[in-house]
């Protein structure tokens, strides 16, 4: 499905969950299959992007398309439960039906990072829309420098996608840590930015950094790679708002001349730095 | 305030193409060709108080002999001494809401015996509306609209297939009101595009001018004849006239930077003492936009229409997000839709969002005057040396 005006934009395609995995408390990742597969033209999607997930009769929510974008046999969302339509999505099951709009939005700048050192930072649920990133870049691994994944999140039991982190490491370098630890917890504590800051960035005018998680924690991220001396036009984030329609007709998802259904979600952070610490923008 | 006899003083400098006067008597068949042609006419009505837009069916519907006195919060309906038709500005109303309903189902989903939603978008019957009395500013909104509906990557098929049946006959200001200052903007007070018919109201009748191949196919089935060269002074005049009256004015002189970059202004909190954060100035006015889709399902649950209605950045929700409300204040909220209008449109959309037609200046219960929040701003980041 394209932006090209012939696609209505409330227009739904109906999808089923064929399976739910849990990720932490409160996350889940759903894994849908298009009904008709056959009817409908392939989908394809670009790391960074999202999708509404529609629940009938209760809303939709924008959530981040967090699979294999080279594998079209199903679409991967992790989903946190925080509203009522994120709490019914968390709670489908196999065979629960819902419907699909997108992908919406502008993902990751992957086109601009060959022959680059590559720094993804993620916090909590954040690390959904970089996973992407991360298959694209495995794929295509003799493309890239050096990549280094830094994962942050609450306590333990917030860290996704632990069962995937060992293949991972075999290519790029993986580092976590956890705001809080618990009683089998080995690794890091602290804020993402203290793996940043002791991170050797040997060819920082040649890395691309890519962000995603709570504001204040990119914020933070991206001052300490600057301080590093990665280049600002370097610098990509993934920013959220309330989304209603996802195509930039409604209004709702601003940041001062950024509709980011449109715009974004992912944004180049010289675009969006002068509005991101200014108060309730 | 009353009529006055325009001043027949200068000829326009070049003469319109095509100018036609149609006699008073025969604005009725203007109304009854559009009937004819299926149209749907909507014009300015007197109603609670105001000059509304409503369907009508013929002249003896409009406000003959009303106008409107305007200012900041204020707008009252005064007799005119003459029997003219369009002797106002604009009130309340925009044409925004017949191309861009205040309410309208946008999608459904049922449920089918198997369990299966069917998740469809329904084409809606079409109006066929012809707007009778359209302003420069008004046609300076529905371009803006145009741009937010039909030109970006997505375009909204409500208003598209709306916008796409409409005829416009446009009429030119021939007074100001207090609050106008479509001079600033750029957008009027003459109609110079976007119509199918323009008129100019004179004591005896119109000048009446064709705008696209569907209004000059009206013009044929109507009694008119060549204007004469007085008639197109008389209305030249009558329009300066109104251009003459405006006395307010917004500096627009690097306006989208001066705003941007002053959204830590005191000026903020000095207007957020004052607004109430009521929503009215975004209803009123004609190009706001801002929407939202809910579901209503029936009792069964099984059939949900998907309503879209008109919102507001006013409303606290609407930056409603898990984490919490964005700007939960009234200072936030009233600096997005200062910002938004005035400075961040011309980043989405190419333009200025504001059209200078003062509705949200009468329309505001406190009477914010955006024109003044904005030269406040202006003097505290240029102060005069």
């Amino acid at each position: 499905m394209t932006a090209t005006g012939m696609v209505h934009p409330w227009q739904c395609r109906n999808a089923r969950v064929r399976s739910v995995h849990c990720e932490a408390p409160d996350v889940m990742t759903l894994e849908l299959v298009m009904d008709d597969p056959a009817a409908a033209p392939p989908y394809r999607f670009e790391p960074g992007q999202f999708n509404m997930l529609y629940v009938p009769g209760v809303g939709e929510a924008a959530i981040s398309i967090s699979g294999d974008p080279s594998d079209t046999s199903s679409l991967l969302h992790t989903v946190r439960a925080v509203g009522n339509v994120t709490r019914f999505l968390t709670n489908m099951t196999a065979g629960s039906c819902l419907g699909i709009r997108g992908p919406l939005g502008v993902g990751w700048p992957l086109s601009q990072c060959d022959g680059k050192d590559i720094l993804l930072v993620a916090g909590g649920i954040g690390l959904a829309p970089l996973r992407p990133v991360v298959s694209a870049l495995l794929a295509d691994r003799h493309r890239y420098g050096h990549i280094s994944l830094l994962v942050g999140a609450r306590t333990p039991k917030d860290l996704l996608y632990r069962r995937e982190w060992s293949a991972w490491q075999k290519d790029i370098d993986v580092q976590v840590t956890v705001d809080r630890a618990d009683d089998g917890w080995n690794g890091h504590v602290g804020v993402v930015t203290t793996l940043l800051d002791r991170l050797p960035v040997s060819r920082p005018e040649q890395t691309v950094l890519m962000t995603c998680g709570p504001e204040v924690m990119m914020w933070y991220s991206i001052r300490a790679a600057l301080d590093r001396g990665v280049r600002s036009s370097a610098v990509w984030l993934s920013l959220e708002r309330h989304m209603n329609c996802g195509v930039g007709l409604c209004g709702h998802c601003q940041l001062g001349p950024e509709l980011l259904c449109r715009d974004g979600p992912v944004v180049p952070f010289d675009r969006v730095a002068p509005f991101l610490k200014v108060d309730s923008l | 305030m009353p009529n006055q006899v325009p001043e027949c003083t200068d000829a326009p400098a070049v003469p319109p193409a095509a100018e036609w006067f149609l006699p008073r008597d025969s604005l009725q068949a203007l109304i009854e060709c559009l009937q004819e042609d299926g149209y749907t006419v909507i014009g300015p009505v007197v109603d609670q108080e105001a000059i509304t837009y409503q369907v009508i069916s013929s002249v003896d519907d409009l406000p003959r002999g009303w106008t409107e006195e305007q200012s900041a919060g204020r707008y009252r309906l005064v007799r005119r001494d003459d029997e003219a038709l369009f002797g106002y500005t604009v009130g309340p109303h925009s044409w925004k809401a017949f191309l861009f309903p205040p309410q309208v189902t946008v999608a459904r989903a049922d449920r089918s015996s198997d369990g299966r939603w069917e998740m469809t978008t329904p084409e809606e019957t079409v109006p066929r509306h012809a707007f009778l009395g359209v302003r420069a500013c008004e046609l300076a909104a529905i371009a803006v609209q145009d741009r937010v509906f039909l030109e970006g990557p997505w375009v909204d098929p409500v208003y598209q297939a709306r916008r796409r049946e409409v005829f416009i006959v446009a009429v030119h200001c021939t007074q100001a009101a207090s609050t106008c200052f479509c001079t600033s903007m750029g957008t009027g007070p003459e109609c110079r595009t976007g119509f199918d018919l323009a008129l100019t109201e004179l004591e005896d009748g119109f000048v009446i001018q064709g705008g696209s191949d569907a209004g000059h196919e009206i013009l044929e089935r109507l009694d008119v004849a060549v204007a004469a060269p007085s008639q197109s002074a008389a209305a030249g005049s009558a329009r300066r006239q109104a251009e003459r009256q405006i006395r307010r004015h917004l500096d627009t002189n690097g306006l989208r930077d001066l705003l941007l970059n002053s959204l830590d202004d005191s000026q903020w909190d000095a207007v957020a003492g004052r607004c109430l954060s009521c929503t009215n100035c975004t209803m009123v006015c004609p190009t706001c936009f801002c929407s939202t889709v809910t579901d209503v399902p029936d009792l069964s649950g099984d059939h949900v229409k998907r309503e879209r209605s008109w919102d507001s950045c006013f409303n606290v929700d609407f930056s409603r997000m898990s984490g919490g409300v964005i700007r939960n204040d009234v200072r936030s909220r009233y600096r997005q839709w200062l910002t938004h209008k005035l400075a961040s449109w011309h980043d989405q959309f190419g333009q200025s969002g504001c059209v200078g037609c003062g509705r949200c200046i009468t329309w505001c219960p406190p009477g914010i005057d955006l024109t003044e929040e904005v030269a406040a701003i202006r003097s505290h980041q240029e102060p005069i040396p």
